[in-house]
């Protein structure tokens, strides 16, 4: 018997008793049935299956449930809500920043992390904090629009 | 502006009501064969349709690639979608619309063209008639052959043609949803299938006692000759599974690739069938000087973010697919062919999955799923395929060979000008020479035998020999096909199959003659380019970039031209690259100008453009699939770099607006000039040319070396 793991998932209290060795991606996708996370490579290195840990982005394809006890998960899922979009997601449909849209999911993750702490991030900031996303469309240039874009209605928002 | 023959689409597809239905108040049902995979096609096709229809894009509920309703239209591929698709599209739309018009008038006594229609309801001198498409529905009668001759819309009427109506399928994607791989029915069997290591492959040991240990929960296998699949509840024991096979499965016999394989030499070694094709003047000139340059390109994979995925059901002796294939009818076909049932047997369902560069893994998946279905009936069962086995085993876009070759005359133009190229074919999709090129298929006991195969013929666009034909005006060409068909790889197509290396190779080479002539390379191609769309589209990019006012910047700083009109009948693209080059080449910025004639919908077109622009610089700079031990040797996005986010730099796209054009295929347009363009800048940059790709950092360095 493994020790049971508690964490958060976008707001809602998560206890897994089994597998504990499991990816997060697939407690995600199987348990939870959140399946805005995909599965790109299974080890990592391509950011489409990226969430936010206690406000950090990381693969979670590359991270075991037995790490995870007290931690606050963010998926895409989490970040609109009552069905309103996050002003990051409206920015990608104005900015048309996609094509096939796999990777979109992890990477508008990463650019929530981003912009919560730097509204106005530079091309190359955004550049920086996406290099972990592997997108084969080429939608890059009007995802960094996008983010920048995102960015400056939050601040606008912002009291 | 409409073409007198019907599109291959129309023709193979005749009757109008396998395209149109009318069937739920307010909303048109519109069949396609073509499918979504990545590049926007159902908004630009919904455009279209509703454009000739005169209803609103959003009553249009476009049915693609769904076999028992949709039009089979062969593959999406080839940047036929728009050219051909929606074409037809757009000449049964209108034929639909007048055959309405003219049921209406006969019963109002009124002339057709005193009605017009607005949101599929029909107008009388402005006025409601109290009929529209779904009232009428039951009298008009579309189970008819269509004959092209209804008079389609003049694009300066278009109303929802030529706008950038937004992605349809986007808002679902912001939000993660809308993938094959996130269906999740009840009750689903999950499977993973090992993969042969190389053709023929035979399997000679496998322990599947530490395969389920792997697994840490129960797992069932399915084994047939080389075929072995792991099945169970979750993804992630099946998944582990096949992991630990990989690793502990025991393969001889076959045909293991050599290491060379695909270097120059080995290609050139190779059994060909040889052709030579000849155009202009018969007798080879004799000129003042001979100019010869040989160029390579490896072996590249699609590179597909999400590996692929399939779902599929057999029960009561139906077999319904879910995949996300390039050519759904296609795929029901062979699929039957090669389990024994009849395609009446058989649907597809055509769902989206990640972008689609090339024939990919797809058409494997659903084979993969199917098969698996035919042995556990009842269960829907489910196959995701990994990213090492998306790198081992997909199909596999070919390393070529090409030397070109040039007599100048006086003034340093090419009197006589040839092209060689060795490859293996660029095309072995399912059903293509006969062989139903199904990963799992072959690893079976009863494998059917392969047929022997060719590349895509020259009037299909070719496949090795695809853009090889030079569009300037050379007074005599020849191209000297080396066909290669017993190269032991599923050797495919990926955007633009042999065109990218063949415009990388000719428009090195104008730069190389250029340099010979001492003539500014723009000046040099556009003494040799009497076409004025192509002129134009050279002359937009020189402009947009200040390519004549650029000073030689020197500290490793250049720019390289690069022109193509894909396929030569397809879109036209020319493109500036600036780059930096140190140890590597580091991308500044890149201005494409293209013309694509009519433009369904700019943004979408403009999207597709930066798209191939990006992929082509990646080609060129970084990709190449190694092989070691018989078998491919990269495995991981590590061994398989691709451009990154902070790779990319500012690209400026003009599209030359030209709608009184027919719409021109546009997907694979710009790959091929941008790496040109790369080349020439990082030769410029050099002062040395690297003529095998990829341009590594290796290569830079051994070039700079060379230099000192």
């Amino acid at each position: 018997m493994t020790k049971p793991i508690e964490f958060t998932v976008n707001g809602r209290a998560v206890r897994i008793a089994q597998d504990t060795d499991r990816p997060l991606l697939s407690v995600l996708r199987e348990d939870l049935s959140l399946r805005g996370s995909h599965f790109g490579c299974g080890s990592g290195q391509c950011g489409a299956c990226m969430v936010l840990i206690d406000g950090k982005p990381e693969q979670s394809c590359a991270r075991e449930i037995a790490t995870l006890a007290g931690c606050t998960v963010t998926t895409v899922e989490g970040l609109s809500a009552n069905g309103v979009l996050h002003p990051l997601q409206q920015a990608f449909l104005e900015e048309q920043a996609g094509q096939c849209g796999y990777c979109l999911s992890g990477i508008l993750v990463s650019a929530a992390a981003l912009l919560a702490r730097n509204p106005y991030p530079s091309r190359a900031e955004v550049a920086a904090a996406l290099d972990p996303h592997l997108c084969r469309c080429g939608i890059h240039n009007r995802v960094i629009r996008a983010v920048q874009k995102a960015g400056r209605t939050m601040a606008e928002k912002r009291p | 502006m409409i073409a007198n023959a019907l599109p291959q689409s129309l023709i193979d597809n005749p009757i109008l009501a396998q395209w149109i239905a009318f069937i739920e108040p307010g909303r048109v049902r519109v069949g396609s064969g073509k499918v979504e995979i990545g590049q926007g096609i159902l908004t630009a096709l919904t455009q279209i349709a509703a454009e000739e229809l005169d209803v609103a894009p959003e009553q249009v509920d476009l049915v693609s690639g769904q076999t028992d309703i949709s039009p089979a239209e062969g593959f999406t591929s080839g940047s036929y979608s728009i050219a051909v698709g929606g074409a037809s599209i757009r000449l049964v739309c209108a034929e639909v619309r007048a055959l309405f018009l003219e049921h209406l008038a006969r019963a109002l006594h009124c002339a057709v063209g005193e009605l017009s229609i607005e949101n599929g309801r029909f107008l009388h001198a402005g006025k409601g008639t109290g009929h529209d498409y779904w009232s009428l529905a039951g009298e008009v009668r579309l189970d008819r052959r269509a004959t092209g001759t209804a008079p389609t819309k003049k694009p300066s009427a278009y109303r929802i043609v030529g706008r950038s109506l937004a992605r349809l399928d986007l808002p679902a994607k912001v939000k993660g949803e809308g993938f094959i791989h996130d269906i999740a029915p009840a009750d689903v069997l999950h499977a993973r299938v090992l993969r042969q290591p190389w053709r023929g492959a035979q399997l000679v040991a496998l322990d599947e006692g530490a395969v389920r240990k792997a697994a840490k929960a129960p797992i069932d296998i399915l084994r047939e000759g080389a075929f072995v699949a792991f099945l169970g509840d979750t993804d992630i024991a099946v998944s582990r599974a096949a992991d630990a096979a990989r690793n502990l499965a025991r393969w001889d016999g076959g045909t293991p690739a050599p290491a060379d394989i695909g270097q120059p030499a080995w290609l050139k070694a190779q059994p060909s069938r040889d052709r030579t094709v000849h155009s202009g003047a018969s007798a080879p000139a004799v000129g003042n000087r001979v100019v010869e340059s040989s160029f390579s390109r490896p072996f590249l994979t699609y590179g597909s973010i999400g590996p692929a995925c399939a779902l599929a059901q057999y029960a009561d002796g139906k077999l319904k697919v879910w995949s996300h294939c390039q050519g759904p009818a296609v795929l029901r076909d062979w699929l039957a062919r090669s389990l024994g049932l009849d395609s009446k047997q058989v649907t597809v369902f055509h769902r989206q999955g990640a972008g689609a560069y090339g024939h990919n893994t797809a058409d494997d998946a659903a084979f993969d799923a199917a098969f698996i279905a035919t042995r556990r009936p009842g269960r829907i069962v489910r196959v995701q395929w990994s990213r090492e086995d998306e790198f081992a085993a997909a199909p596999i876009s070919t390393a070529m060979a090409i030397t070109l070759r040039a007599v100048l005359d006086r003034d340093n133009r090419p009197a006589d000008w040839s092209i060689e190229i060795w490859s293996p074919p660029h095309a072995q999709r399912p059903g293509m020479n006969g062989n139903a090129n199904f990963a799992g298929l072959a690893a079976l006991p009863d494998a059917p035998p392969l047929n022997d195969i060719n590349d895509v013929p020259d009037e299909r666009g070719g496949g090795a020999t695809r853009n090889a034909v030079a569009i300037y005006d050379l007074p005599r060409q020849r191209l000297i096909h080396h066909m290669l068909p017993q190269v032991p790889l599923r050797t495919s197509s990926l955007r633009g199959l042999g065109a990218w290396a063949n415009v990388y190779a000719i428009e090195s080479f104008m730069d190389e003659l250029a340099e010979i002539s001492g003539e500014d390379p723009v000046r040099y191609r556009l003494s040799l380019l009497s076409d004025a769309r192509a002129r134009r589209v050279v002359e937009t990019a020189a402009r947009m970039s200040g390519w004549f006012a650029y000073p030689d910047q020197g500290d490793g700083r250049a720019r390289g031209f690069g022109f193509a009109r894909y396929k030569n009948i397809a879109s036209f693209a020319a493109v500036v690259a600036e780059v930096e080059v140190a140890e590597a080449v580091r991308l500044k910025r890149i201005w494409c100008a293209a013309d694509c004639g009519l433009c369904i919908n700019p943004d979408g077109a403009r999207n597709q453009i930066e798209g191939g622009i990006i992929q082509g610089a990646s080609f060129v700079l970084r990709e190449q699939v190694r092989f070691a031990d018989g078998r491919v040797a990269t495995t991981s996005w590590d061994d398989y770099p691709i451009l990154r986010f902070s790779d990319i730099p500012e690209i400026d796209i003009e599209l030359i607006d030209n709608p009184g054009e027919p719409a021109l295929g546009l997907g694979e347009a710009s790959v091929g000039p941008t790496g040109a363009a790369i080349g020439n800048a990082v030769a410029r940059a050099l002062g040395k040319r690297i003529r095998d790709l990829p341009l590594t950092r290796e290569r830079i360095m051994a070039a700079l070396l060379a230099e000192g």
